[in-house]
């Protein structure tokens, strides 16, 4: 029996893609592993490999084909030991193995946590549509009016914020893991060692304790170095030097020596990466005094963020999402936009209770929002930015609005942002409470890899809604 | 190429293992298998290739996530050394863990099933494929961390020597997990205390799209324990007998309680780095060629051919070897999730 060959998928987010090229011809024989086509997605070329020695029978879908759906059969591949095969099987369908997106795989995994409501939302979640537009940006004051926007990935405005303030200052550099010539672990300094060459885009060895206190040391002299960590989680191979050396050493010092350092990379849960790979560290960077840490949720935060980092002359643990990186917002034109660290947004004006949240939690918030909102409650959704200094007091003036307050973030619930908010409303704000302060928050697990599972340890807008109705005792 | 290399072979000690260390011609080499054992090598490394190529399918048709790092190519490393092995010596390796996991003996099925994250993987699902475990055949795992196993596989071999066993832990990692800090303070408490542990560098020459020569100011790492006083070895990482020659060695020295050796297995990863790898960092002929000239399989059959085993022979153990991985794909999706409430098992005991 002839193999299929289906279209294969690269992540679980991708539906389709175009077939670029044949590299066999039909009749040809394969072997196992050969390249015998190239597919493209939007953000990706890939090689797609036989999957069995054989011949290439047939191909089902011609070179150039567009949108060609995921799990299509492209091909047949006939065993070259026809005979061999056991006749019993049907057809085998398989998928060619892939080789060379451009991107780690991506998904949304949306589903319920551990809500520290005072009532809790049982029913099961639904799969959500992945968001593709992050929040606008709603602080007036912050972009003048008649500002030309342009619309970008968050991937695009963090490279530009880098690029911009490069070109600006001659003392910033990159270094991490793969920033160079492979162009990013996740793409985000994209041509940058083409503009800026090899002195100031610093592919380092898998050594993050060392690099990091290399950084350190250079910032100390006054350099102005960007650390990029793969993701976070390797970042606890160097949390010494970014709390010892980075956070301390200015006070240590009396204000005589600085770290003038950004710290950055994605944080937070990434898609069926399990329990190493996935966890969220705002709470342990906002606990250390001596530094700033800054989690933006959309791109024209994080391009005004990260270019206010680059020129903060303090330590800046700067936390992204790999999960919000592919998502569009309108971002000012121009290389001149920068954002004041410490100040919260209004994401969404409203008056019957207050939701605050940041980074990806900012995903369900809003998706809560507009779901409340079809049932007459109207939220004001708080958008953190900064997690350290905390603008408490654009939350507590919510508050004092609202009455009532429900946090939203994926980290563990224990010591968690979210807690902390809590904590200084009741403390400042107690006689203004309707009700006791909720929390939506992940899971209080090591995250698990089984799809399913996953889910169940990452908050949903279902949850956020709950806990909403629950702060109105509705 | 990892096989030029390989054959300019060389002990940093040369008191120890002698010339036994110095491989001789592609085949004949030293303590050369019998043909029995060339047939269950061969069975073996075929069973880890095929199971790969299912879960690069898998992973194709969306039923496995995350990120998956597959072994191919580098099959004749985990299955030499295990030759190398006695029962109660423990393994312990990084997230490129699939082929380990089959060499120690695990079932393919739970292994299969872990992949897909489902309720009977090793793992129950919730470790997926960088986190697989079966310390009953001592497998240690299955670590996503780059350079955490060399501590760890020494901190098994204390245990071995706290104890007074006579077992030897084999902690692997990479040629780009070799450049981390925690490698050293490894190798030199491993030293000190005379650890029974063999550490093997997977050489595959990349770190994702790192080469080595980008990212190590000396490529020899081998002798990365020379300061140590750490005896080291280049093996050919694609010759199954050459792996277990230069493994028996290790391992007889460290269970005669003479300390550590590192052993540097020259080898190739077909494949990218995980699922997403846009390869932009070596050529399409540099992989066909690895592919086509310094194959473990190839090497092998061509040997077994030689002894006068015949291609129907092989083709049967090949036709069974399927089978089983088609079984074990079977399972892995037939298999249910994990059960809600195992989400909050197992964090504390
Ligand atoms: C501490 C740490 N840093 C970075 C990573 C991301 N990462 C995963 S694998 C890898 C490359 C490792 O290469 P190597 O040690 O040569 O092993 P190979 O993948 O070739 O088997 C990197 C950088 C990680 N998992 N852990
Ligand atoms: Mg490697």
């Amino acid at each position: 029996m002839p193999i299929e060959v289906l279209m294969p998928a690269l992540s679980p987010t991708m539906e389709e893609g175009t077939l670029a090229k044949w590299l066999v011809s039909e009749g040809a024989s394969v072997k196992s592993g050969d390249v015998i086509a190239e597919i493209e997605t939007d953000k990706a070329t890939m090689e797609v490999e036989a999957i069995d020695d054989g011949r290439l029978a047939k191909i089902l879908v011609p070179a150039g084909t567009e949108g060609v759906k995921v799990n299509t059969p492209i091909a047949l591949i006939e065993g070259e030991d026809e005979a061999a095969t056991d006749s019993a099987q049907p057809t085998a369908k398989a998928a060619p193995s892939v080789q060379q997106p451009q991107e780690p795989p991506q998904s949304k995994p949306e589903q319920s946590a551990s809500t520290e409501a005072p009532q809790q939302n049982t029913a099961p979640a639904r799969d959500e549509a992945p968001a593709t537009h992050a929040p606008e940006p709603q602080n007036a004051s912050e972009i003048a009016p008649g500002t030309e926007m342009v619309s970008q990935t968050m991937r695009e405005a963090l490279r530009d914020a880098m690029a911009e303030e490069m070109r600006r200052d001659p003392d910033v550099f990159l270094m991490g893991e793969e920033v160079g010539q492979y162009q990013g672990a996740y793409k985000i300094s994209q041509g940058l060692l083409e503009e800026f060459g090899e002195r100031r885009v610093i592919d380092t060895p898998i050594t993050e304790y060392g690099f990091t206190g290399v950084g350190v040391g250079a910032a100390f002299t006054g350099l102005k170095p960007i650390v990029e960590f793969m993701t976070w989680n390797f970042a606890m191979q160097a949390i010494d030097h970014i709390i010892n050396s980075a956070a301390k050493t200015h006070y240590m010092s009396g204000g005589t020596v600085r770290s003038p350092i950004v710290f950055r990379g994605p944080n937070g849960a990434a898609a069926r990466v399990a329990a190493q790979h996935s966890q969220c560290f705002s709470a342990w960077y906002a606990h250390v005094p001596g530094l700033k840490v800054i989690a933006p949720s959309t791109p024209a935060d994080a391009k005004g963020l990260l270019k206010a980092a680059i020129r903060d002359p303090n330590p800046i643990v700067f936390l992204e999402n790999e999960m919000l990186y592919g998502t569009h917002g309108d971002v000012p034109k121009g290389d001149d936009f920068v954002l004041p660290i410490g100040k919260a947004r209004i994401a969404r004006a409203g008056k019957d209770a207050t939701v605050v949240s940041f980074a990806r939690g900012m995903t369900y918030a809003l998706a809560a929002a507009d779901m409340l909102a079809k049932d007459g409650i109207d939220v004001e959704v708080i958008d953190l930015r900064t997690l350290r200094p905390l603008d408490m007091e654009t939350v507590l003036a919510s508050v004092r609005k609202t009455n009532r307050i429900v946090t939203v973030e994926e980290a563990w619930p224990v010591c968690s942002i979210g807690s902390e908010i809590c904590a200084q409303v009741a403390m400042q704000a107690f006689d203004d409470l309707d009700a006791p302060p909720a929390k939506v928050s992940g899971a209080d697990v090591p995250m698990p890899y089984a799809a399913n599972l996953e889910k169940l340890a990452l908050p949903t807008a279902e949850q956020v809604v709950a806990a909403v109705k629950s702060v109105l005792y509705l | 190429m990892a096989a030029e290399k390989a054959t300019r072979s060389r002990s940093a000690k040369p008191a120890k293992g002698g010339d036994a260390a110095q491989p001789a011609a592609a085949t004949g080499v030293a303590a050369a298998f019998t043909r029995d054992e060339r047939l269950d090598a061969y069975r073996q490394m075929l069973l880890i290739r095929r199971f790969e190529e299912k879960a690069g399918q898998l992973y194709g048709m969306g039923h496995i996530g995350g990120f998956c790092h597959l072994y191919i190519g580098q099959e004749a490393v985990v299955v030499g050394m295990q030759m190398a092995q006695q029962p109660g010596d423990q393994v312990i390796t990084a997230y490129r863990d699939h082929g380990h996991t089959i060499a120690t003996g695990m079932e393919l099925k739970s292994v299969m099933a872990e992949l897909t994250g489902r309720r009977n993987g090793c793992s129950q699902g919730k470790g997926g494929s960088m986190h697989m475990f079966a310390p009953d055949k001592g497998f240690y795992g299955g670590h996503g961390i780059v350079g955490a196993t060399a501590p760890l596989g020494a901190g098994i071999a204390f245990a071995n020597k706290y104890r007074g066993n006579d077992r030897v832990c084999v902690a692997y990692f990479g040629d780009g997990a070799a450049n981390q800090g925690q490698v050293y303070e490894a190798f030199n408490m491993a030293e000190l205390w005379k650890l029974p542990v063999v550490f093997i560098v997977e050489n595959n020459k990349y770190a994702m799209g790192t080469s080595i020569e980008r990212a190590s100011s000396t490529t020899n790492l081998s002798q990365r324990g020379l300061s140590f006083a750490i005896p080291g070895e280049h093996v050919d990482g694609m010759d199954v007998e050459q792996v277990r020659a230069a493994g028996s060695r290790a391992i007889q020295f460290a269970r005669e309680g003479k300390g550590p050796t590192i052993l540097e297995m020259m080898t190739y990863r077909y494949r990218g780095h995980s699922m997403s790898d846009p390869a932009k960092y070596r050529t399409r002929e540099e992989v066909q060629h690895m592919r086509e000239t310094h194959d473990p399989i190839e090497m092998i059959r061509a040997r077994l051919l030689g002894d006068g085993v015949s291609e129907d022979d092989l083709k049967a153990i090949d036709r069974k070897v399927r089978d089983e991985v088609n079984a074990a794909a079977d399972f892995a999706l037939s298999d249910p999730e994990p059960d809600a409430s195992q989400l909050t098992t197992e964090v504390l005991i």
